[in-house]
């Protein structure tokens, strides 16, 4: 019985197969935009989970400055060295705590120049931001006390100054950095494309003192990086660390923070929080294409219906139940939605693809959407199938045989 | 019946002779109040197994509600109408539509057959709805074409078949099922008269060879004439019922014309 009415349902669409086309366009948009949309959301969320997770894991990030971001930093003081010391010595829970400071500076070597980030930091930089030797060696003690002329490079500017074979190139070869010239010690494992698509890979890694002595010649250390042992409580650690700060920079009770602390799990979860906001906002505007496909069905069936009245009324008259007649026209409309869901599931692939490739974000299948989406455009083919199915099947067979 | 598809839930078989159909005191209204038409003002029929039976009269008669109710496809308002026995009156829809696949056939002036689709595939639609399986309906329809005089035409749609051919793959689909009754609706009224007489061949022939009783509605004498019984119908009452005592003779073998 089943198995007859989509027999007839299948005949009956092939039988106007551009109307049939026509029918199924909007419920193809819609689910493959619906699909593209949250496939495409997915990937972005992945993409930023992935360059916060770059930054270093249960990080801390202390900056001067009232605000978090750009420009906060303008007239606070900034901090010294010896506040990274006392966070490791005072605070429990810490991992490791790294001074930084960072310049932009064109540094030349092997008769070419390339225009990189100079940073100024100590071998707990290593932790702090979860970087890795591709080769070489990271500082010695007498390195870090006197400001010794040895530096680490990035992949990027290893490539570029140096070329060869990755991680290895360029060791121990002489590397100018404004007026003075370091040996090059060690080369970074590669991090790749960082968040919002600089390179974490175009940097130079110097003691904090050389830094400090023969780079910048200031004192001053622009960020502290705090990184936290593995289940602690960093609501807790970013109190106390911002009480032990604001003893340090002594700050009475009623002065504001001239610091702020950036948690970079927090961090991750806000931004994929963003985007996941943004990909259910997207989904749920294709999702209203959806409908409209559904009624473009409805709008057909009846149509269909209409047309076909004598149809009907023979196939009532030669003994069709109204439960057949039913039946048929709610499977033909179902047949339809289906197939726009797999058409678009099938447009969707191949626009998602093509789309994350173009912005840059991973492409990852998402079956549960997919079925969803098949699922619901076939519900849609039963909920706006069923009114002019019915209409068919209650039709009074000797009326709808006299139907011109 | 030697020629009649053979089909696993075929209707038993209805002995010649034996009442089939018994309408007693039928009345029809359409409409309600003021507008209320009455369309049929008690009518007394009885039709025995394998009878011929041309129900005729002007438009308006009633003769088309008549045969409505007759075919199971409208009931009356009041009244009895007893089909093999069993009270048609108050049967549901669903119920009607099964009495109907199971005993009747139907043949309309205007074909009705579905476009598009070949001669084997309409005619195999009533087992369709009977559930037969597709090897049976296959074979049961190619024999149904050809009793009609239509084998080989069993891919051609409607469009690529005269008019005559067209009432043809419509009779062959209405005995598929090897119906105890075929209901013709003016069989002839779209065809010429060289046609028109090969369908009432046809029709004669399925009555006599193969016992199917035949009501048929038509206003034409020419094609009343091949009937056994007339019966006339006038503003909503039976005007005349009597035997034909000389149907119109065999006369081309259906099936050879063209």
């Amino acid at each position: 019985m089943l198995l007859n009415s989509l027999w007839l349902a299948l005949r009956s669409i092939r039988r106007n197969l551009l109307r049939s086309f026509l029918t199924i366009l909007g419920i193809v948009i819609g689910v493959s935009a619906v699909i593209t949309m949250v496939t495409l959301g997915k990937g972005a969320t992945q993409a930023v989970q992935t360059q916060i997770a770059g930054l270093g894991s249960n990080l801390l990030m202390v900056r001067t400055g009232q605000r978090q971001g750009h420009g906060g930093g303008a007239g606070a003081p900034a901090f010294k060295e010896a506040d990274a010391a006392a966070i490791l010595a005072e605070l429990g829970g810490v991992a490791a705590a790294a001074p930084e400071g960072r310049t932009n500076v064109t540094v030349v070597g092997n008769g070419r120049n390339w225009a990189t980030n100079v940073t100024g930091s100590t071998n707990a930089w290593f932790t702090t931001g979860n970087w890795k030797l591709a080769s070489g060696r990271t500082f010695e003690a007498e390195d870090q006390s006197v400001g010794g002329a040895v530096c680490i490079v990035g992949e990027t500017v290893r490539r570029e100054i140096f070329g060869g074979a990755v991680g290895a190139g360029g060791l121990g070869a002489q590397l100018r950095i404004k007026q003075f010239s370091c040996e090059v010690i060690g080369v970074l494992a590669s991090k790749g494309q960082a968040a919002m698509g600089n390179d974490q890979d175009d940097v130079v890694l110097v003691p904090l003192h050389t830094l400090q002595r023969r780079v910048t010649g200031t004192q001053s250390v622009a960020t502290l990086l705090v990184s936290m042992q593995e289940g602690t409580d960093s609501t807790r650690l970013k109190a106390s660390l911002t009480q032990l700060l604001r003893e340090r920079r002594k700050l009475t009770a009623g002065d504001d923070d001239n610091f702020n602390v950036l948690d970079t799990q927090q961090l991750a979860e806000t931004l994929s929080g963003t985007t996941q906001v943004m990909t259910t906002l997207l989904g749920a505007v294709a999702a209203v294409s959806l409908l409209v496909g559904g009624i473009g069905i409805m709008n057909i069936m009846l149509v269909s219906v209409t047309e076909r009245t004598r149809e009907i009324g023979l196939r009532l008259a030669i003994g069709a139940l109204e439960r057949e007649v039913l039946l048929q026209f709610l499977i033909e409309a179902v047949v339809l939605a289906a197939l726009g869901g797999i058409v678009g599931i099938v447009i969707a692939t191949g626009a998602s693809i093509a789309l994350a490739s173009v912005m840059g974000v991973p492409y990852l299948f998402d079956p549960t959407i997919n079925l969803l989406s098949f699922l619901f455009s076939a519900g849609i083919g039963v909920l706006f199938g069923y009114f002019p199915a019915r209409r068919a099947a209650r039709m009074d067979p000797i009326e709808a045989l006299r139907h011109e | 019946m030697s020629d009649a598809p053979a089909l696993t839930r075929a209707a038993p078989p209805v002995a010649v002779g034996q009442p089939l159909i018994r309408l007693r005191g039928v009345t029809k209204v359409y409409g309600t109040g003021e507008v209320a038409l009455l369309a049929l003002k008690g009518i007394d029929l009885t039709i025995a197994a394998g009878e011929f039976v041309a129900i005729m009269g002007p438009s308006g008669s009633g003769k088309s509600t008549a045969m409505n109710i007759l075919g199971c496809l409208d009931t009356p308002t009041a009244g009895q109408y007893l089909f093999l026995g069993a009270h048609v009156e108050s049967l549901s829809r669903d119920r009607l539509a099964r009495l109907r696949r199971r005993y009747l056939g139907f043949v309309f002036q205007g074909f009705n057959l579905l476009a598009r689709t070949s001669a084997q595939e309409n005619v195999e639609l009533p087992l369709v709805y009977r559930g037969e399986g597709a090897a049976a309906r296959h074979a049961a329809a190619a024999k149904a074409l050809r009793s009609v005089g239509l084998g080989g035409w069993e891919h051609h749609t409607p469009a690529e078949l005269s008019g005559g051919q067209q009432q043809r793959v419509a009779i062959a689909r209405a005995i598929v099922t090897e119906p105890a009754v075929l209901l013709a609706d003016e069989p002839t009224g779209n065809l010429d008269t060289r046609r028109s007489q090969e369908i009432m061949d046809l029709l004669r022939g399925l009555n006599t060879d193969h016992g199917i009783t035949v009501l048929m509605v038509t206003h034409e004498p020419d094609m009343a004439a091949y009937a056994r019984r007339l019966v006339h119908f006038i503003d909503g009452r039976i005007d005349s019922d009597v035997l034909n005592p000389h149907p119109v003779e065999p006369g081309l073998p259906a099936g050879q014309a063209r």
